[in-house]
């Protein structure tokens, strides 16, 4: 009853959305304001409509209905409710359910924004945003039905939508319950996070589509979509840093990143994402790279549908992947549809698009900003070759070749290294013009003061040439920021006479964009700290201790002291924990408790690590086995893994300078004249 | 001229990336063999890195928790998913692959924690090298137990 309920309003929202596509298109056509009213009204009517559909699921998955075969493979008695209602976007029907419902939430957003300036956009980015809503309805619709439930025939259980003849409804005594893995609290909100991501990119696309479709293509979509990529952008790397972070404290591998085909997936549009980024301020300053925009904008958009084709299909195999399915040709199929009709579009309006400028200098901000997109565009070629290799290797020799996590490792550390460098010099060079000299006297002091710390680092913690190249690249990018940051302060201190803190804290809150721009640098100097910490001095061990025996690396001593075993019948859990004291140097540091959670109803481990955790470094320890006698002994796996904890500290500030950078200013609606803004900004080198 | 210096550049950086992905390519390479292709190529096989699918035969698990020394055997299966699927799925596959004593075998070794998800019809990859000696030395091992997951009907069903 719920279930046919529950997929008859999909079924309208998937008929409203093909009614507004369609009607969007017709009113444009006909130049119909009333018509692209309708459009715009049914548009705003998918919201609910799938609200309600996903409520009936919700409802269905809090109240055990297992004869429903999706509440049946994600949920179980033992899961506490709060769990039962993220199990929705827990498995593949559910979460394709869980992106309509999303990119609703955008569409109506956005077109319930004010249209005034731009009205002849509104139809064409209804009818972009519509397409891709009908795309993913009629994949839950047809394919990747949430509502089938199992019905019993002659014997048999069958899953099926309705009826089939002679059957009743089958229920299943419990469900299988949702992979413990994805019972941890970073776990229920990194897929939506990834998915906020992913569905707001759909924006920025629609206005690019739009302005190609109507011919406008002054700043105008820029503007627009820069916002919406910034918060889009937002919420993929909160995804990506949660989803390593997640990694990093249940999956027991003592990593954050594996380089997994899925994990390279959700990166890929942010690749080109954080390219879209920077070239669009060339566009708005210098009225340049025009065409490189919108192909940024379409690329980041087929990824995006790639991405989640990648996690949906089980083309390839991988942690994140979902059980094989049929709606993998499909996916290609759009993917393939819409990257040839917008690149059409591009090449059909290539002449409009024309620079309005010339690149003179190589030394320019903006030289120095395209180089920073190819060197994006580059880790994503690496990327994209890494994912389709087994699959090019197996078309061409017939034999199946694949890369590791040594081949990403491998070639695109010249290219972090390389935007490292960037980081530190492009924001010292000037819009338009800029020589060897200019940056040399911005940068010397801050070369200075990073060679400085290198030969410390030298003497007294490593001798190792990358690492040595990598802490000075840190370094560079972190003294070229912060003397940023002091020059405009003091600059701004005369000006205004104003203190010290009032004058930076004045000049970050009129120049956002900047200023957010330059904590997301610093952010990532930090977070290149903690992964050059753990990718080269990264220590492991391993052993079976029995009790009071000690396990030794770099300074640490640990030592077995007892194991407990017990059941939790009510979360349906049986824990094992162990306790460690460690000591370092002789010294008594505390215990840590690594522990192993078996889950009864899906029958997985969870191995939960005991973390000690420092500036300098992480004690990471895995309990991995245990004798059936437990004082006899039990097998631990130690790593060490210096200066992680950078790398977290370095997402948290790269989310709160993204956070600064997206926060809407005051004053916006006044826009003054590129020539005016272009000549204040180039106050770098001076 | 002014344009030529942007092109230069450009097929600088362009050649470096090229150079860059195909070193990668050639120094990370792994190749996916079955337990058949293996035995085919013999000696041939010794010393590239290989990445080694087979179903885990469950007697042949011996495992020394003092010294972290696990071998086992595995059993030829395909390497093909259609051909997986075609032949009733992972699950049917590795059960037939098991109880099959005249398909071909690989001994495997492998240092380190005895994984939980190690035991008989488990679906093993591997990725490390083939020793001259036949045994195949595992530097990463990965492991699939179909049956819990991918179940998608209940079994309870034929018997209540």
């Amino acid at each position: 009853m719920f279930a046919e309920f529950g997929y008859g309003v999909l079924v309208v929202s998937f008929i409203v959305a093909i009614y507004s596509g369609v009607t969007a298109v017709y009113g444009a056509a006909n130049k119909s304001p009333a018509l692209v009213e309708s459009a715009r009204r049914a548009m705003l009517l998918t919201f609910p409509l799938i609200s309600l559909s996903a409520a009936v699921l919700i409802y269905l998955l809090i109240n055990n209905h297992f004869e429903v075969a999706f509440v049946y493979e994600v949920t179980s008695r033992s899961m506490p409710t709060y769990l039962k209602i993220t199990a929705w976007w827990g498995g593949q029907a559910g979460s394709l359910v869980f992106w309509s419902w999303l990119l609703a939430v955008f569409t109506s957003a956005v077109t319930l924004r004010k249209w005034d300036r731009d009205i002849e956009f509104l139809p064409w980015v209804i009818t972009v945003s519509a397409v891709t809503l009908i795309f993913f309805l009629g994949m839950s619709v047809f394919f990747e039905n949430p509502f089938t439930r199992f019905w019993l025939v002659g014997g048999n259980v069958e899953p099926s939508m309705f009826a089939p003849a002679n059957a009743t409804v089958f229920t299943p005594q419990d469900g299988q319950g949702l992979n413990p893995l994805l019972r941890h609290p970073g776990m229920v909100i990194h897929p939506p996070l990834l998915y906020l991501g992913f569905v707001s990119f759909v924006i920025p696309y629609a206005f690019a589509m739009a302005a190609l479709i109507t011919g406008r293509t002054d700043d105008r979509w820029i503007r627009i979509s820069r916002r919406w990529s910034l918060w889009a952008w937002l919420f993929l790397s909160f995804g990506l840093v949660l989803g390593g972070r997640w990694a990093y404290d249940v999956l027991g591998w003592g990593g954050y990143w594996g380089w997994d085909p899925v994990e390279i997936a959700a990166f890929m549009p942010w690749l080109t994402g954080t390219a879209f980024l920077h070239s669009v301020m060339i566009q708005e300053k210098r009225g340049l790279l025009k065409h490189w925009n919108m192909i940024l904008v379409i690329l980041t958009y087929a990824l995006v549908i790639f991405g989640t084709f990648l996690t949906r299909s089980g083309v390839l195999s991988s942690v994140h992947a979902f059980a094989n399915s049929p709606i993998g040709p499909f996916f290609m199929g759009y993917v393939t549809l819409t990257l040839v009709v917008s690149v059409a579009l591009v090449i059909w309006r290539w002449p409009i698009l024309r620079s309005e400028t010339e690149m003179k200098s190589m030394l320019s901000r903006e030289a120095l900003f395209l180089l920073n997109n190819l060197l994006f565009m580059s880790i994503l070629v690496v990327c994209f070759w890494g994912v389709i290799f087994p699959l090019i290797s197996e078309l061409f020799t017939g034999q199946k070749v694949t890369v590791g996590p040594p081949f990403y490792e491998r070639a695109t550390a010249p290219l972090f290294s390389a935007l490292l460098f960037l980081m530190a010099i492009a924001p010292l060079s000037a819009w338009g013009h800029s020589t060897i000299q200019t940056l040399g006297r911005a940068i010397w002091k801050s070369a200075i003061a990073a060679l400085v710390v290198t030969v410390t680092l030298f003497f007294t913690y490593t001798q190792i040439p990358g690492a040595l190249i990598g802490f000075f690249l840190v370094a560079l990018a972190l003294f070229a920021t912060l003397h940023e940051f002091w020059r405009g302060a003091r600059a701004r201190q005369k000006a205004q006479n104003e203190n010290f803190f009032t004058a930076i804290s004045r000049l970050m809150g009129r120049n956002r964009r900047r200023y957010g721009g330059y904590i997301i640098h610093i952010s990532m100097a930090l977070m290149a700290i903690g992964i050059l910490g753990i990718e080269i001095f990264q220590k492991e061990t391993q052993g079976t201790l029995s009790q009071g025996e000690q396990l030794n690396i770099a300074g640490y001593a640990i030592e077995y002291r007892e194991l407990a075993s017990w059941d939790s019948q009510g979360e349906g859990v049986n824990y094992t924990r162990a306790v460690l004291d460690v000591y370092e140097n002789g010294i008594y540091l505390g215990q840590l408790n690594p522990r192993i959670d078996y889950y009864f109803d899906s029958q997985q481990n969870m191995t939960i690590p005991g973390l000690r955790s420092t500036l300098r470094d992480d004690l990471y320890v895995l309990l991995v086995d245990w004798q059936p006698v437990s004082n006899l002994g039990a097998t631990f796996k130690v790593y060490v893994n210096p200066l992680v904890n950078w790398l977290w500290i370095g997402s948290l500030l790269f989310l709160f300078g993204i956070i600064f950078a997206a926060w809407p200013e005051p004053d916006e609606a006044e826009e003054p004249a590129r020539v005016a803004r272009s000549v204040s900004q180039t106050s770098a080198a001076d | 001229m002014k344009v030529n210096k942007f092109f230069i550049g450009g097929g600088l950086i362009l050649a470096a990336v090229v150079y860059l992905i195909a070193s990668s390519t050639q120094a990370s390479a792994e190749y996916f063999m079955t337990v058949d292709e293996l035995k085919a190529d013999g000696a041939s096989a010794v010393g590239k890195s290989l990445r080694l699918s087979g179903a885990v035969i469950g007697d042949t698990i011996q495992y020394d928790a003092e010294t972290l020394n696990l071998t086992f055997e595995v059993a030829h299966v395909s390497g093909d998913n259609n051909e997986i699927e075609a032949q009733g799925g992972l699950a049917e596959v590795l059960y037939q692959a098991v109880n099959d004593p005249s398909r071909q075998r690989v001994s495997v070794v492998y240092v380190g924690p005895k994984p939980d998800l190690l035991r008989g019809e488990a679906q093993a990859i591997m990725t490390g090298k083939i020793g001259a000696d036949g045994i195949f030395h595992a530097d990463e091992l990965l492991l699939k137990c179909p049956t819990r997951y991918e179940e998608a009907v209940p079994e309870q069903a034929a018997t209540n």
